[in-house]
């Protein structure tokens, strides 16, 4: 089981372009398996083999727009989560992917515009919604979560959350400003 | 107060509320389907939120249809694992060979219209061409569902496309669907229902309809709803159309009168262009399947294609019928002996090729036209390959020739 995410993360940027698929972020063929090991051993291997390499734990994948486009399959957060990535910054995000990494306790930031380059020191404040950049000390806001996806967050993942309070809590029905 | 659209009405009647675009309600789920990519987590997870009861173990299907039969020993104890839930929980289960879950849904009315569905694959959306709202979703959701009956969702805005005029003789469901996704884009519905209207729509069969559907994913939608009118089933039902005066936040107008034959480039479903951008490229695999062209109208357009002729001496053309369904009908009509004279070799009812997982994975640097969905790199098994998406009828005249060929003229240098 995930424990509660922590509020303030700090790790290096790994910076990636838009449409990332899932078939670039777990390939189909390594799918078929509960073992979250294997799934972060050929995590990103068509699109970047070094990654895996590169990767430590607290580190960020950073993207461009509808990143985890394509598949359902929550192996893609999961193969990210397990290689040791704690948050993924990225302009826009597809949807089923967007809410598989929230059910499994890793943070999402949308962030529309960024500097950020490859091997940048970021700090992601869960709480605030923002992402520090080191090097120029901007301050990037990320657009807010649903209050449900905020609890979901919260609680490390759908899991505990489901734990904690049993069934789907109603949620604030007032639109969001967000789509 | 302005009329509902599609995805309002029936979110609306799941949520026991009346629901408007933006909004964020719990809803019912009337069906659930997971495969053997997704089941075997959401299983586990199903167990870790204390799971013992499903919900309702009738509308619980589960279908193996992504590796089938398994090609590995882990992959058969996966397998072994679904059954074994499916047995213990007393949920559906549909073994290898019976077909692609979504297919298998649709046959078995799984999924009727105006219900709300989740299921653990992202071609959910497909249940769109039977009027039904219904969303791919990953294993931990999935297992949410299994536990509770209910899910979260945020009422999506809703983009409009109307195809205008009829298409040409020739130009098939999947040119059309084609035609939209590489008109909205990769992202150009990410979040959004779409629905799908316009005379070209009303025509579509059954079969055409959930090619349509099938691909809305593929613009980042999270439905594809498909206008009811024309929908035919094998039973009586009750279509939810779209409101007067209901609220689109975009109305997109693709006239078809004059369409050609569409093919999507490696390595993005998106990448649209007329075929004639692409005549003459010679392929080494071809491929019919999939829950987007798997059906007996696709495999007839193929068989109309190569009757009485044969298949290029170096390109293999693999067919997987969606559903046994569809390979018995095909086998009473004789479509399946007309295509495997014509040197196509058919492999067992289910994904196939598709996922990159076995039963033709391609070679480094060879081509391959494929009737799926979906050519991101590495999709097929191997990212030194290059697909290319077409329909059926285009994807068999290329394996006569050799090369992309168009299947409207024949074209092919």
């Amino acid at each position: 089981m995930t424990a509660p995410v922590a509020h303030i993360l700090s790790g290096r940027a790994h910076v990636y372009g838009d449409n990332v698929d899932t078939d670039r972020i777990i390939p189909g063929k390594y799918t078929k398996t509960l073992d979250k090991r294997q799934l972060a051993a050929h995590v990103l291997e068509d699109l970047d083999p070094a990654f895996r390499v590169r990767v430590r734990v607290g580190d960020f994948v950073v993207a461009g727009d509808n990143f985890g486009c394509g598949s359902s399959r929550e192996q893609a957060p999961i193969a990210l989560q397990a290689a040791g990535v704690s948050a993924i910054l990225a302009r826009s995000f597809a949807a089923i992917f967007y809410r598989n990494a929230i059910n499994i306790g890793l943070p999402l930031l949308e962030i529309p515009d960024y500097e950020i380059v490859t091997g940048d020191l970021v700090h992601v404040d869960l709480d605030a919604s923002t992402a520090t950049l080191e090097r120029t000390g901007t301050v990037y806001t990320a657009r807010a979560l649903p209050p449900v996806m905020v609890a979901i967050l919260r609680a490390g993942g759908l899991v505990p959350y489901l734990a904690a309070h049993g069934d789907f809590v109603v949620p604030d029905r007032s639109p969001t400003a967000n789509a | 107060m302005s009329g509902r659209t599609i995805a309002e009405q029936i979110i609306g009647q799941h949520a026991d509320s009346t629901v408007r675009a933006d909004d964020v309600v719990i809803v019912r789920v009337d069906a659930a389907m997971a495969t053997d990519t997704t089941a075997p987590f959401a299983i586990e997870t199903f167990k870790e939120m204390g799971g013992r009861r499903v919900w309702n173990p009738e509308r619980m299907v589960f279908v193996i249809d992504h590796a089938a039969p398994a090609p590995t020993e882990a992959i058969a104890n996966l397998h072994v694992m679904m059954r074994t839930f499916a047995r213990d929980t007393g949920s559906v289960l549909h073994e290898i060979g019976r077909g692609i879950g979504h297919q298998v849904m649709v046959e078995n009315a799984h999924v009727r219209p105006s219900e709300l569905v989740v299921g653990a694959d992202s071609h959910t959306v497909i249940y769109g061409a039977l009027n039904a709202f219904s969303s791919g979703v990953g294993s931990t959701d999935l297992a949410a569902v299994m536990l509770t009956g209910r899910t979260w969702m945020r009422v999506p805005r809703t983009i409009r496309v109307e195809l205008l005029g009829d298409a040409p003789v020739g130009i098939s469901p999947k040119d059309l669907t084609l035609a939209i996704v590489g008109q909205l884009g990769i992202d150009g519905a990410t979040g959004r229902a779409i629905e799908y209207t316009g005379a070209a729509v009303r025509a579509l069969s059954l079969d055409g309809r959930l090619t349509m559907a099938s691909m809305a994913v593929e613009t980042g939608a999270v439905a594809g709803l498909v206008d009811a009118d024309g929908l035919t089933l094998p039973y009586a039902f009750n279509p939810t159309h779209a409101e007067a005066g209901a609220e689109y936040e975009q109305v997109i107008t693709i006239d078809v009168r004059e369409l050609t034959p569409q093919i999507a480039l490696p390595h993005s479903p998106d990448s649209v262009v007329s075929i004639t951008h692409a005549i003459g490229t010679r392929i080494d695999m071809a491929f019919i399947g999939t829950c987007t062209n798997g059906r007996l109208e696709d495999l007839r357009a193929a068989a109309d294609v190569l009757r009485g002729q044969r298949i290029a001496s170096h390109v293999r053309l693999i067919i997987a019928p969606a559903s046994r369904e569809v390979f018995a009908a095909g086998l009473r009509d004789g479509t399946v002996a007309t295509l495997t004279d014509a040197g196509a070799s058919f492999i067992t009812p289910g994904c196939g090729p598709c996922v990159g997982t076995h039963l033709g994975v391609p070679g480094n640097g060879e081509v391959v036209i494929s009737a799926a969905n979906r050519n991101f790199q590495g999709r097929m098994g191997n990212p030194h390959a290059n697909v290319y998406l077409a329909s059926p009828a285009t994807v068999a005249a290329s394996a006569l020739h050799g090369v992309i060929t168009a299947a409207n003229t024949g074209a092919h240098t």
